[in-house]
């Protein structure tokens, strides 16, 4: 195992006080170069100040949403739409909600039940998607690089609800964001040495991935842990500790993000069954005992209860986040859709750059 | 169509596939070569000058699965030795004879008739009566065929035969859907991925068929370094097994796939680097009988997709021979074994009079400059689609002049 993927409580000591780290200052560059992608396909293209310039940006979103005047008309006349092609219901409701409440046009395109899976399709769709001169499309699709694809081929902004097993950045960075709130409300540092263990069907999920690359990208020290059918190879490369005792991995952790059992993209046998997986890898709360006493639980929902998590742990109201997590997809997501269409919509500072 | 002057090359660089390159002319009459060496025209010759370039015999390609003169000529290559994976596939003597025929009589097809109807893995096809029809090998096509007891009346009958048997190594249960190599690119494009063992596995269980039955067996891809040392034993222990490589597993690590560039989407899936370092250390070592381009064009219909919705498979007949010559340039190998690995042992396996230089053989002969440099463009390749991973590469080495059966097939 290499150096640098191994658990590190002595991360900041032995780097030193001047060592740069990611989230000291919070300092970006001017107007639009603050962030210069037309897209965004994925985390692991972005920079760490540019995952915190889109947190930032949430901030005022997260504000406004807890108004009773929810509406703002910064996208007014803008047409954005959500294009999936694989089915979804709290990810479509939320990139909707989110450009209802900046003021734009939402349409809704929903390919998962017909006949477009198949490439030439995929290309064609894309294209007519942008000849209707959409000003953001949001794309899901069950393959990974699909979105991409679509990205290198419309002129407007791209945002990536998911592609296949490959990344899902809005979800990431909405759990960055929840845990940010969380660690600012207990006046920690934030991010710099956080514990957090990811567990569940990480194989299969690019909900992990994109966790995996925003919160190594900002310092925190990742667990993840599978059973072995469900741990990618060579994981330890993106700077993660491989666990499969659930046990160990949770120990003395500061938040435990459970991944949904993905039955439906699991092609063999990778578990006996349901109630094995619980008894192996189920957040119970005697589990969530081992972890730091203040630990916050999290997941991406939709939740299986009983089988990854239990119902009494999911709803425990002082740590559980996963209410608080889908408040934060609304916020996010508006941060995005604002900061990729600033430069079709002529923001000052914005115009010329890129 | 046999032509009527008789052929003199003068001034060239002989490789004739027996050692490294020497000075020396080549005469040829009707489709035959007549002479080699320290020679002199005679009265009436049509007189090629190769100025001082290397004269070598024309490339005999041993698995494409596409018929693509264009390419081949321009890649120098006269012979092409076709998979069964065709539509329909090559899995009944009618089809069989119709493919041997197809590319006279500028490039000869040699067609490698199915080991099982419709290379469906269950059913023995006719190989008897394929191999009457111009078969020069069976294969088990783009897949594996996993019933062990299958395979081992397949690798029989085919020693019967005397018909090498052509086989894809991967273990089918192992490789299930992957689309790559398992490791950290795999991991971090999300891409279904099988570990190289698949490989390992696949070529273990046909070798030790294979060492039952007697048959020569050829694995026409070996991209591991498990796999390789598996085939080395073999050899060592006197088995009548060979194996080939696509330049694109000696040139190219799953680094290639980053961003999902679909043109390395290929089947076995690029592996490691240290895999790749164990394929070139095999061409250096003589484990690796033979380099193919494995071509397979495709069109963006099959290619502008998602990774794993694409077809795998380059067009790799303009790019043999450069990439071939960049292992001598590398010092890998030298050129002796360069046309070893292109023209001889390959049509050795075919059993063809054919990939030397030597009277009695085939005309069949390419002027090269090895040195000539140019550029990969998939924009503008003479083959049916540009789907190589090696787009806009430099590159360096081409035929220049092509002669099939003593004609001048030159583009």
């Amino acid at each position: 195992m290499s150096d640098t993927s191994s658990p590190d409580p002595d991360r900041t000591a032995r780097n030193g006080e001047d060592a740069p780290h990611p989230v000291s200052g919070h300092r970006y560059p001017r107007g639009g170069a603050a962030f210069p992608p037309k897209d965004l396909v994925g985390i692991s293209s972005l920079a760490p100040w540019q995952i915190l310039y889109l947190l930032d940006e949430a901030e005022q979103y997260v504000a406004l949403n807890r108004q009773r005047q929810k509406h703002v008309d910064t996208l007014a006349g803008l047409t954005i739409i959500n294009a999936f092609f694989e089915n979804s219901t709290r990810t479509l409701l939320s990139f909707e909600i989110a450009g209802k409440r900046l003021g734009a046009d939402v349409v809704n395109m929903h390919a998962a039940t017909s006949s477009v899976k198949k490439g030439e399709t995929l290309i064609d769709t894309a294209t007519t998607l942008n000849a209707m001169r959409a000003d953001a499309i949001v794309i899901r699709h069950a393959s990974s690089g699909a979105v991409q694809l679509i990205a290198d081929k419309v002129a407007c902004p791209v945002l990536n609800a998911g592609d296949g097993r490959h990344e899902h950045p809005t979800q990431a960075l909405l759990d960055a964001l929840t845990m940010r709130g969380w660690m600012r409300g207990r006046g920690q540092a934030e991010f710099a040495g956080l514990k957090v263990a990811i567990c569940g069907d990480i194989l299969h999920s690019r909900v992990a991935r994109s966790n995996m690359l925003l919160l190594s990208a900002l310092g925190a020290e990742i667990r993840v842990c599978a059973p072995p059918a469900l741990m990618p190879h060579a994981v330890e490369r993106m700077r993660v500790t491989p666990f499969t005792d659930f046990d160990a991995a949770i120990d003395g952790v500061d938040v435990v993000m459970m991944l949904r059992l993905q039955q439906e993209r699991m092609a063999g046998p990778f578990i006996p069954s349901e109630r094995e997986y619980r008894h192996l890898f189920g957040l119970t709360r005697e589990r969530l005992r081992r972890a730091a006493p203040h630990a916050l639980i999290m997941h991406p929902g939709p939740m299986n209860r009983g089988v990854e998590i239990d119902s009494d742990v999911a709803d425990m109201v002082e740590r559980s986040a996963i209410t608080t997590q889908v408040e934060m997809g609304v916020a996010i997501r508006m941060a995005c859709l604002d900061v990729l269409t600033r430069r079709a919509r002529g923001v000052a500072g914005w115009e010329n750059a890129a | 169509m046999k032509p009527a002057q008789p052929l003199y090359i003068a001034n060239g660089r002989l490789l004739t596939g027996d050692g490294p390159p020497r000075d020396g002319a080549l005469r040829c009459e009707g489709d035959r070569i007549v002479a080699v060496g320290d020679i002199s025209p005679c009265e009436g010759d049509r007189i090629v000058n190769a100025k001082g370039r290397i004269v070598m015999p024309g490339l005999v390609d041993l698995g494409v699965f596409e018929i693509d003169k264009p390419a081949f000529h321009f890649g120098g290559i006269t012979r092409a030795a076709v998979m069964p994976d065709q539509s329909p596939p090559l899995d009944y003597p009618a089809r069989v004879r119709f493919a041997a025929s197809y590319g006279k009589p500028d490039l000869w097809v040699h067609p490698i008739c199915a080991a099982t109807r419709a290379l469906a893995g269950t059913e023995l096809a006719e190989m008897a009566l394929m191999k009457e029809a111009g078969a020069r090998a069976v294969a088990t096509g783009r897949r594996w065929i996993q019933d062990s007891g299958v395979m081992l009346r397949v690798l029989q009958y085919a020693a019967m035969l005397d018909l090498p048997v052509i086989a894809h190594a991967e273990d089918a249960a192992l490789a299930g859907d992957a689309v790559a190599t398992a490791g950290e690119m795999a991991t971090r494009l999300g891409l279904s991925s099988a570990p190289s063992e698949a490989e390992t596995l696949a070529i273990a269980r046909d070798l030790a068929l294979a060492e039952m039955s007697g048959a020569h067996l050829h694995f026409r891809q070996v991209t591991t370094a498990g796999g390789l040392t598996l085939v080395r034993e073999a050899k060592r222990r006197g088995m009548r097994v060979t194996c080939g490589v696509t330049p694109a597993h000696f040139m190219l690590s799953d680094i290639a796939v980053a961003d999902f560039r679909t043109f390395a989407r290929l089947s076995p899936p690029l592996r490691t680097e240290d895999d790749r370092q164990a394929v070139r250390a095999a061409l250096a070592d003589g484990t690796i009988d033979v380099v193919a381009s494995g071509h397979d064009p495709r069109g963006p219909e099959d290619k502008r997709l998602p990774f794993a919705d694409a077809a795998p498979g380059m067009a790799g007949a303009e790019t043999l021979l450069p990439l071939t010559l960049a292992l001598v340039r590398d010092g890998v190998i030298d050129m002796g074994r360069a046309c070893e690995l292109l023209c001889r042992n390959p049509a050795r396996i075919l059993n063809v009079d054919a990939g030397m230089l030597a009277p009695g053989y085939e005309a069949d002969i390419a002027i090269v400059d090895a040195d000539r440099p140019w550029i990969v463009d998939s924009d503008r390749m003479a083959a049916q689609a540009g789907n190589t991973p090696f787009d806009k590469q430099p590159v360096q080495g081409r035929a220049i002049a092509l002669f099939k059966g003593g004609t001048d097939v030159s583009h």
